[in-house]
């Protein structure tokens, strides 16, 4: 159980996934206008990584690597399948983005209101692919270590992207040089929030 | 392409691409191959424009995209194995590049296949620039170094001179792209 913390603590710290990896930076810069869309998107983000990473994880594992279609018989465990991984998690994320977009709809339309929009623009969220593919480099020994680090990457994602609508709602306040206006300085603070969260690196 | 640069104007891909503009080689191999991926990505959409049918468009630009990027990541790990090491998951994710499906939504679904193909090269080439120069300023000042090759003189470090560890940390190439927008924005003002 310890190493299922240590991965989330982790995930969301240290390995953020926008301070240390600049993932999913175009919704982030896109969406985070307001603390309340910023927060929408963010569980939406949280979401959908829970539900896909776990799934890449079993399909990668019992399917993919080397030596996993062993379960299928001796002919098969040499096959190496791991080059189709790439288009296989991306169609497995928005096969799924599709699929939730339609469950919430049907059982709950408040919440389809109010993540509704942010569903469709998630199936190209660099975070969500780039998850799972760091979810295959790492070799977790569990799915439940997996949902633990989708888990953590998610809360990591959420709590940047709430940070930084709220510094960027005060920034509207402030005097800026004209050239930095808009985008430039949005790039700087976020650069700024990421050498702060580099002190995390201690833990 | 100066002017409508994907990253300082239209703010789009900047996610994969500033983790890997650590050294020059690795981000000019990034953004040959985001280039290739786009100009060729762009020709096919073009080439079956009509005849995706509309709902399903994402997904059929997904698959298409991604089996390019199959072929360049094969590729690159079978004649620049090092710096695929390096680039690792970021090849992959040029998938979720921005820029390409945003290239392939504007302008590959309502224009002939080449147009779209020199579009998608452009925007390529644009991306590709500011890569280049983010990768250019962070080894040189980082590390000393251009394409691994020393080219700070030894009598500088003699002199007290060091490398600025800085550089090398990824949140400087964030504060590099705010500070070239504003380059490119205090320059637009002087051309009116």
């Amino acid at each position: 159980m310890n190493g299922l913390a240590d991965i989330f603590v982790r995930s969301v710290f240290i390995d953020n996934m926008i301070f240390a990896y600049f993932l999913g930076m175009c919704s982030y810069l896109a969406v985070s206008k307001s603390v309340k869309t910023a927060f929408g998107l963010g569980v939406a983000v949280s979401f959908v990584l829970v539900v896909t990473v776990p799934v890449n994880y079993l399909i990668n594992k019992y399917l993919l690597t080397e030596g996993a279609l062993a379960w299928m018989g001796e002919g098969f465990a040499r096959i190496d399948l791991s080059y189709l991984s790439l288009i296989i998690f991306i169609a497995v994320i928005a096969g799924i983005v599709q699929l939730l977009e339609m469950a919430i709809e049907k059982f709950s339309p408040a919440l389809y209101q109010a993540l509704g929009i942010f569903l469709p623009l998630i199936a190209v969220n660099c975070a969500i692919l780039g998850c799972s593919l760091f979810m295959q480099e790492r070799n977790f020994p569990t799915v439940a270590h997996s949902f633990s680090y989708a888990l953590g990457s998610g809360v990591g994602w959420l709590l940047a992207i709430v940070a930084f609508a709220a510094i960027r709602e005060r920034l509207r306040y402030s005097n800026i040089p004209k050239g930095l206006q808009g985008n430039g300085i949005a790039y700087i603070t976020t650069a700024l929030m990421g050498l702060g969260f580099m002190a995390f690196m201690g833990l | 392409m100066a002017k409508e640069n994907p990253i300082l104007v239209q703010v789009l891909g900047v996610c994969s691409a500033l983790a890997v503009t650590a050294q020059l080689k690795p981000a000019v191999v990034m953004a040959l191959s985001v280039t290739v991926v786009c100009a060729f990505s762009n020709l096919i959409i073009s080439l079956i424009r009509n005849t995706i049918p509309p709902r399903v468009r994402i997904m059929v630009q997904l698959l298409v995209v991604s089996t390019l990027v199959i072929v360049v990541d094969q590729f690159l790990q079978a004649f620049v194995y090092d710096a695929s090491k390096m680039l690792s998951v970021f090849v992959g994710l040029i998938i979720t590049n921005c820029i390409i499906m945003g290239r392939l939504e504007a302008f590959a679904l309502s224009h002939a296949p080449w147009p779209s193909f020199i579009d998608g090269m452009m925007n390529g080439i644009g991306y590709g620039l500011v890569l280049a120069v983010v990768g250019f300023v962070r080894e040189l000042f980082g590390s000393g170094t251009l394409w691994g090759m020393p080219v700070v003189p030894q009598s500088f470090y003699a002199a007290g001179y060091l490398n600025n560890g800085l550089m090398i940390l990824p949140s400087m190439a964030l504060i590099l792209v705010g500070v070239l927008i504003w380059i490119q924005n205090s320059s637009k003002k002087g051309l009116k």
